[in-house]
């Protein structure tokens, strides 16, 4: 492998990272501060994708499609937090875990019954559509490189969000003691949806960022609420930073391992023999990543707390 | 005798009367389905010793239904085509006889729990779901890939394996077997949970530091408990395999745990005849509701969603009272 | 039992000559109509009850059931369709792994099975059935289509890709055995991948000249998506199945100009394709997919042989299906001695007609086309 194709399969494993950001640091959040599993965080993704593409078949305005997809995602999580999740905040993980995949159940067939079951159309804006040329001579698609820069400005505001902001304040507050922070007069019940909607809102915009480079169609969430979860595990649940750290590194070890395992099987064994087994290795790999960062570090790489 | 015992008393007869009136009735599928019950009840006691009694949420459990899969497809595939399994360093044939199967499936399936145990207790809480998980889909990766026993594909054995003295391919005498594992399996659960381990297990999963003032290492009990766990689950994989006549790696999936979880709870977590009521249950919706409309799973999600919200304790929690869940 | 029982009442049906009619003759439909595989089923399940339809017959009891893409449901539904319900026939099948779950044992059951899609290789070899029959295609026969084209198209140096399972194994396969250049790079994805930054990268610096791949579904929508965009302007080729009716809406310009396999297209020039088309788009209001096409010719096999034979006398009612004598909207059709097609398999390109994408021939890639495994077939 060439160098420069090194690079450029680094800034693959990037631009992959910070796509999976996108997603998992609306979980972190959610997470962090309420102690809550969200199965059902797939979904929100898939719905900000299908309200994108909805907005964008009749606008034809990729700008307005994302603001669809934001408002659409917080809006549904807001009403998934008012009518379901603010019941499960005193339950343990089970009940949670049982809630949510009900959930998932409901959004999935809910969205294909409105819908239909055919996938729909989103793409890439013609101004962001086609390549660029990087210094080193890497011809990068611009779309992808939009992506890494909304997915950095997101974690920079997210930092920002709970280190300097009034809001910011409450959360970290409600995180670690939510019966002093009720006593001082902060209306609990209202953070806790406008956390909730914060977080599906990022799910939502990541759905619309990604569907116009993947497919938008049912079951589009779960493989990403799998890859989410496994971000926010090997970061540490509820920390920004961590998510970040941890997407980026799974990012990068997957695409590298697409990119050199067969390549390195093949130094000692046939052909056909090492594309299989290093395809096999490599579409385990960021569950061994995972697993390795566990068995070293029980709580993931920034996590504070066993919940 | 208490109300939950009479509860598992109706449980377990009903289990039994179902199939026997299902055959009187010349209804067949009904025992298959009634089968298809007992083997995922005895999928959720393995599940619920290690999530009820030791307080582990696995979500990873598919590892070991599939496991135990995979044990009987690959030895009745051998002896489908009369190949041996291994030809050094000795000559390891396959089998067609049910009881090989299930303890090489239990073997299987309780070396593969010390293994993922062993790394997953380190952690705890959601860290344990996840890193579970994560274990199971290493499997699922992996059966998919794996060329030699069919990949996604997954292997069809002909016809069912055999029991002595029994034709299994008689749907009743089938499901006969099941049951008869199912209730020996709850006896063994019944047993363990209130043997000195099962009451010291309880009170790691409650009061960790207690058990430890008193000498008792709160990990080895766990990674004990998970093993036993295991090992039920695989059998249960064991038998499904032998149902459907069928494995595939749809075995090794997330969501095959999650429906094992699923049922535990429904039923009642920690309760005894939990895992037998959750899976009646799931498997009658799924049968009820299927021919309701194309987006069934809508209402199968409202179900879900209103036992967990309005029947805590799930369906031998909510009939039996709170008294007993940790007796 | 609480099937969609769909007893079919046509007001002048009239008893075809040579059909003993004991009784309804049912067929049972094991398909995938919820979750993210549904579009597909859904398309075979239109195009087949629109042929059952217009047959007007009324002693024909189609049982549709959801298998969820799930082989154990799939199992139990075929189980209980066979106990329980007594049918006759069954089908519907979309997925491979699936129909290796269920084809064994209801053929060995003794009922038949037609495939309205899947058609793995091993049910096409050591592992045929007389019961078992494909109305589609074996599961190589596209991607070879896609190998003989290359050499049509000049094709020196193809990299190749697919996802790593047994199908995605196959299709590489398939193409390498009529595709006479070099190979640039082979590569196995991840199944249910969507990201293909890397494997773009890889094209880009492998030096071919054009790529295959078989990716289907969703990976197919990103993966033309993502290639489009990323600049790399190598010449695909692949099988139908990413270019299909029902999906190239959501791809849009980046499948524009693609060329694809497919033994059927929409503009096939034959009576019963043109009339099938436009009974489609009446009944249903969208334009058929390969899909349905699939389902519509499997329907009409059958009823070709209701007609000729009752499905209780099981040899007359084989030869009968042997005998294929319906009037396929592909046009030619036979089937091989392992039951599978013996068919024309054609090239087709992308366009835009008005404002939906479709696909229009371009020419024959394979005549006759068999399979590489029915030498391996004793019935």
């Amino acid at each position: 492998m060439s160098f420069s194709l090194f690079v450029e399969q680094l800034l693959n494993g990037l631009q992959l990272g910070v796509t999976l950001f996108l997603t998992a640091s609306g979980l972190t959040l959610v997470f962090g501060v309420m102690g809550l599993i969200n199965l059902a965080h797939g979904s929100l993704f898939m719905i900000g994708a299908y309200a994108a593409a909805a907005v964008a078949g009749a606008t034809g305005s990729f700008l307005l499609a994302s603001a669809a997809s934001l408002a659409a995602a917080a809006a549904a999580g807001a009403l998934i937090e008012m009518v379901v999740i603010r019941r499960l905040y005193s339950r343990d993980h089970l009940d949670q875990v049982l809630a949510t995949f009900a959930l998932i159940l409901i959004l999935s067939e809910g969205t294909r019954w409105i819908f239909g079951s055919f996938p729909l159309y989103l793409s890439i804006p013609d101004w962001l559509a086609g390549p660029v040329t990087l210094p080193g001579g890497i011809r990068y698609p611009l779309y992808r490189l939009t992506i890494i820069l909304v997915g950095l400005v997101i974690a920079a505001g997210l930092f920002l969000l709970i280190a300097r902001t009034r809001l910011g304040i409450r959360i970290r507050a409600g995180e670690s003691d939510r019966e002093i922070v009720a006593a001082l007069g902060v209306n609990i019940a209202a953070l806790y949806t406008i956390v909730f909607a914060i977080g599906a809102a990022l799910a939502g915009l990541s759905g619309a960022l990604v569907g116009a480079i993947q497919s938008v169609q049912v079951g589009m969430g779960e493989p990403v609420m799998i890859l989410a979860f496994v971000v926010i595990v090997i970061g540490g649940i509820g920390s920004i930073r961590g998510a970040l750290i941890g997407a980026i590194l799974v990012g990068v070890t997957d695409t590298l391992g697409r990119a050199m395992l067969p390549d390195l099987f093949r130094l000692f064994m046939d052909n056909s023999a090492a594309t299989s087994v290093g395809s096999a290795l490599a579409s385990m790999l960021i569950y061994v990543l995972m697993a390795a960062v566990l068995i070293v570090r029980p709580t993931g790489l920034y996590g504070a707390r066993g919940a | 005798m208490s109300r939950e015992g009479l509860i598992n008393l109706a449980l377990g007869l009903g289990l039994l009367a179902f199939p026997l009136w299902a055959e009187w009735a010349e209804e067949p599928f009904m025992i298959t389905l009634s089968t298809r019950v007992a083997i995922l009840a005895l999928a959720g006691v393995g599940l619920n010793l290690s999530l009820g009694l030791g307080g582990l949420v696995s979500l990873g459990h598919a590892a070991f239904f599939g496991i135990g899969g995979y044990a009987m497809g690959i030895l009745a595939s051998h002896a489908q085509s009369y190949t041996p399994i291994f030809e050094w360093p000795l000559v390891i044939e396959g089998t067609k006889a049910m009881p090989v199967i299930w303890l090489v499936a239990i073997a299987a399936a309780g070396l593969l729990a010390l293994a993922i145990g062993a790394l997953s207790l380190r952690t705890s809480g959601v860290y344990f779901i996840m890193i579970t998980l994560a274990f199971g889909q290493m499997l699922f990766y992996f059966a998919v890939s794996w060329p030699a026993y069919g990949g996604e594909d997954g292997l069809s054995i002909y016809v069912r394996n055999a029991f002595p003295g029994l034709n299994t391919l008689v749907p009743l005498q089938f499901f006969l077997i099941a049951y008869a594992l199912l209730m020996a399996v709850l006896g063994l659960a019944a047993l363990i949970t209130r043997s000195p381990f099962g009451l010291a297990l309880d009170a790691a999963r409650q009061v960790p530091v207690r058990v430890e003032t008193v000498g008792i290492a709160p990990y080895r009990l766990r990674l004990i408990a998970f093993v036993i766990s295991g090992m039920i689950t695989g059998l249960a994989g064991a038998l499904y395999a032998d149902l459907n006549r069928f494995v595939s790696p749809a075995m090794f999936n997330w969501q095959t745990s999650g429906e094992i979880v699923i049922l535990v709870i429904l039923g009642g977590t920690a309760r005894l005849f939990g895992p037998v009521a959750g899976a009646a249950f799931f498997v009658a919706l799924e049968h009820l509701l299927g021919g309701v409309s194309d987006y069934w799973r809508i209402y199968l999600g409202l179900v879900l969603l209103a036992v967990v919200l309005f029947a805590r304790g799930g369906i031998v929690g909510t009939l039996a009272g709170r008294e007993a869940a940790d007796g | 039992m609480k099937a969609r029982s769909l007893l079919l009442a046509a007001g002048t049906a009239v008893l075809m000559a040579g059909a003993a009619l004991a009784g309804p003759v049912k067929i049972g439909m094991i398909t995938t109509l919820s979750g993210g595989g549904a579009s597909l089923g859904v398309a075979i399940r239109d195009g087949f009850m629109l042929a059952i339809k217009q047959s007007g017959r009324t002693d024909v009891e189609v049982i549709v059931e959801d298998d969820q893409r799930k082989p154990d449901i799939a199992v139990q539904l075929a189980d209980r369709m066979v106990q329980s319900d007594k049918v006759d026939i069954l089908t519907g099948i979309v997925w491979s792994n699936l129909a290796m779950a269920v084809v064994p044992s209801v053929t060995a059951q003794g009922k038949f099975y037609i495939s309205p899609n899947a058609g793995p290789s091993a049910l096409a070899g050591k592992g045929c059935h007389k019961n078992y029959f494909n109305a589609a295609w074996q599961n190589d026969n596209l991607h070879e289509a896609a190998g003989a084209w290359a050499n049509t198209a000049g094709f020196k140096n193809s990299f190749i890709l697919a996802p790593n399972y047994p199908a995605g194994v196959d299709a590489l396969n398939g193409y390498k055995r009529f595709y006479k250049g070099k190979i640039a790079g082979e590569v196995f994805t991840k199944l249910g991948q969507k990201d293909y930054a890397g494997e773009i990268a890889q094209i880009r610096a492998s030096g071919a000249d054009s790529v295959f791949f078989f990716l289907p579904g969703g990976m197919g929508i990103a993966f033309l998506k993502q290639y489009a965009d990323s600049g790399v302007n190598l010449p695909l080729v692949g099988p139908a199945f990413s270019f299909d009716q029902d999906i190239l809406q959501a791809v849009g310009d980046a499948a524009l100009g693609v060329h694809n396999t497919s033994q059927w297209n929409k503009d096939l020039d034959n009576p019963a394709n043109k009339a099938f088309v436009a009974a489609f788009v009446k009944e249903y209001g969208r334009l058929p997919s390969l899909y349905a096409s699939q389902g519509y010719d499997t329907a009409n096999l059958i009823l070709s042989a209701l007609d000729k034979a009752d499905v209780k006398d099981a040899d007359a009612f084989r030869a009968a299906l042997e005998a294929a004598d319906f009037a396929s909207v592909r046009g030619k059709f036979r089937f091989g001695p392992n039951h599978h097609p013996i068919q024309d398999i054609y090239v087709r390109e992308v366009v835009k007609e008005g404002d939906v994408y479709t696909n229009r021939l371009v020419g024959v890639a394979l005549k006759d086309r068999g399979d590489a495994y029915a030498a391996e077939c004793r019935m």
